[in-house]
């Protein structure tokens, strides 16, 4: 009985297929090394039950070298070839000491000691190579454990890292967000100053205009009417003249005198009147927004002074010609306003934007421009609005920001009192709450919006 | 016709004489010049008699034309001056109070003298 051979192709086997099942070969193997394993066993039954040793060991060597020879070339077991290459030695020893003791015993039975001990060393180093093998596979398999764990790790790093990336993206893009919105407030904030501080010049320019046209006025009319009353007087001296005894050449002379004197007082008067309509149109500053609002229909104050203010202007200079449009949404009706008031922005409003074309046509004669003038209202929510837009010269950008001042005026001198859009500002927004803007281009036309809360 | 005129511009009083030259020469008129309400008062309670007219500014330092025309209501109702008030501001709420305190018109300024004259020959 070869009860050792069996145990080594037993446990060979066994070994194979347990590699055979972790590495995940194809069932086909498993299932051939089973067979060989109830094959081993039948081979051990047979051997057990018949009992003839010399012949059975040889079957085992048959087995075993079959199963080597089997085995060894193929490069799906080549993991296993370490331990069954150490199977190898000790089959062949075997086959040795056997083929010595059937072909020689006596030499067999001299050596037998020899033998024996080569045997066991075929075996110590089968056992030697299995418990190397089974170390390096714990190693190994540690290994791959930690590999596994080192992935796992980095996966889970990886998730945490997009999640945390995603999270960096939304706060990037809330914070882009607020920055954005707080630049947006800035500028609102920004244009909301700017506005503020252009009104309270305004304001405080309205009133030093009108405070200055209080203290003017007096002495004004002093000049005037002294001017006057010395008129008066020339006058009563002519007439005394003529009952004195005078030769004509002095009566001539004095006469010249006094006329010239006349004159004077004349111009003094004259030049003095002038400036009381300018102290005038001053004092409709401090005069602005008080009255009686009444509810006025606009489109026809507008359309009114559209007229006027085109037939005022056709009046000084015949050639000049412009188009009207008059673009009044009906939706605007009745609403409560200062009416003189408003109708003295709008002819102010109008009588600009006609200066305006007309300048562009008298700089460009032959071109071919077509002067026109609109107007147009609307209500929009809680607003109406007025526009008055022509096609003239535009008012360059380094003039913008005056002209609702009080006393500028790009008109040649006499022309203009530099208080008309002034006094236009005060009206629409200190006596109405209302707000007045422009927009305009350099060359191309001007744009001025009136909003008044209904 | 005696007239006082009150303003405290001083140049006042050359202005009327030279504007009434021809009235106060010829007698038909004749003028009394008060540079305060105070002075005003004061002249009042020796002259008040002879007086047919005031012509008064409202803006004045001190005594105003307004507390002037209410002390020449109280004190002299017998028989009452023609009292006409003279404004720099043209104002609806001026002329209410002028009214209210009893005076007989409100001028405004600078004051038309053509019209001043017509009206004082209408007044008296």
């Amino acid at each position: 009985m070869s009860i050792d051979s069996f145990l080594i192709a037993f446990l060979l086997i066994r070994h194979l297929r347990k590699f055979a099942q972790n590495t995940g070969l194809a069932p086909f193997w498993d299932r051939t090394l089973l067979r060989a394993q109830y094959a081993a066993l039948a081979l051990l039954v047979v051997d057990v039950i018949i009992d003839e040793d010399h012949v059975f060991q040889w079957a085992w060597h048959v087995f075993l070298l079959g199963l080597l020879w089997f085995v060894y070339p193929r490069p799906e077991f080549r993991p296993t070839r370490n331990i069954v290459s150490a199977v190898f030695p000790l089959v062949l020893v075997n086959i040795v000491v056997d083929f010595i003791e059937l072909v020689a015993p006596a030499f067999d039975k001299k050596y037998n000691n020899y033998f024996d001990m080569a045997q066991l060393l075929a075996f110590g180093w089968v056992i030697a190579a299995w418990v190397s093998t089974q170390r390096q596979q714990k190693a190994l398999e540690k290994e791959r454990q930690k590999r596994l764990e080192e992935e796992e790790r980095n996966r889970l790093i990886a998730a945490q890292n997009t999640q945390l990336e995603s999270m960096v993206a939304e706060r990037t893009a809330e914070l882009v967000r607020q920055k954005e919105e707080l630049e947006e407030t800035l500028t609102e904030l920004r244009a909301t100053q700017a506005q503020l501080i252009q009104q309270e010049k305004m304001a405080s320019l309205g009133e030093l205009t009108a405070g200055i046209a209080h203290e003017i006025q007096n002495p004004l009319n002093f000049v005037n009417n002294f001017a006057e009353v010395s008129v008066e007087l020339c006058q009563e001296l002519n007439d005394e003249l003529a009952k004195v005894d005078l030769s004509d050449s002095d009566r001539d002379y004095v006469g010249g005198i006094i006329s010239d004197l006349v004159q004077n007082q004349q111009k003094i008067a004259h030049h003095g009147k002038r400036a009381d309509s300018i102290v005038k149109g001053m004092l409709q500053h401090s005069r602005a927004g008080s009255g009686r609002k009444e509810p006025t229909d606009l489109n026809s104050l507008a359309d009114e002074y559209l007229r006027l203010a085109y037939h005022g202007l056709r009046a000084k200079d015949k050639n000049f010609n412009a188009s009207l449009v008059a673009d009044l949404n009906e939706n605007v009706g009745k609403v409560d306003v200062l009416p003189q008031d408003m109708g003295r922005v709008l002819l102010n409003l109008f009588t600009n934007a006609f200066y305006a074309v007309q300048q562009k046509q008298k700089r460009n004669p032959d071109a071919q421009y077509q002067p026109t003038v609109t107007v147009s209202t609307n209500r929009c929510d809680e607003d109406v609005e007025i526009r008055v837009r022509d096609n003239g010269v535009g008012i360059p950008d380094s003039v913008r920001s005056k002209i609702f001042q009080p006393f500028f005026t790009t008109k040649p001198t006499g022309e203009g009192t530099g208080l008309g859009l002034s006094l236009a500002f005060d009206i629409i927004t200190k006596g109405h709450g209302g707000t007045m803007e422009v927009e305009t281009e350099e060359g191309k036309g001007t744009e001025f919006i009136i909003r008044i809360p209904v | 016709m005696k007239i006082l005129v009150v303003d405290d511009e001083t140049d006042v009083q050359t202005l009327f004489e030279q504007r009434f030259r021809r009235e106060v020469r010829s007698g038909e008129m004749q003028l009394a010049f008060c540079y305060s309400g105070e002075q005003a008062v004061d002249y009042l309670t020796a002259h008040h008699s002879e007086i047919v007219l005031i012509l008064s500014d409202i803006n004045m330092p001190g005594m105003s034309g307004f507390e002037l025309l209410r002390h020449i209501r109280t004190n002299y109702p017998t028989p009452p001056p023609t009292v006409l008030m003279v404004t720099a501001y043209g104002d609806d709420q001026s002329r209410q109070q002028a009214i209210s305190l009893g005076a007989n018109d409100l001028l405004s300024k600078p004051l038309d003298f053509q019209a001043l004259k017509e009206k004082l020959k209408s007044v008296v």
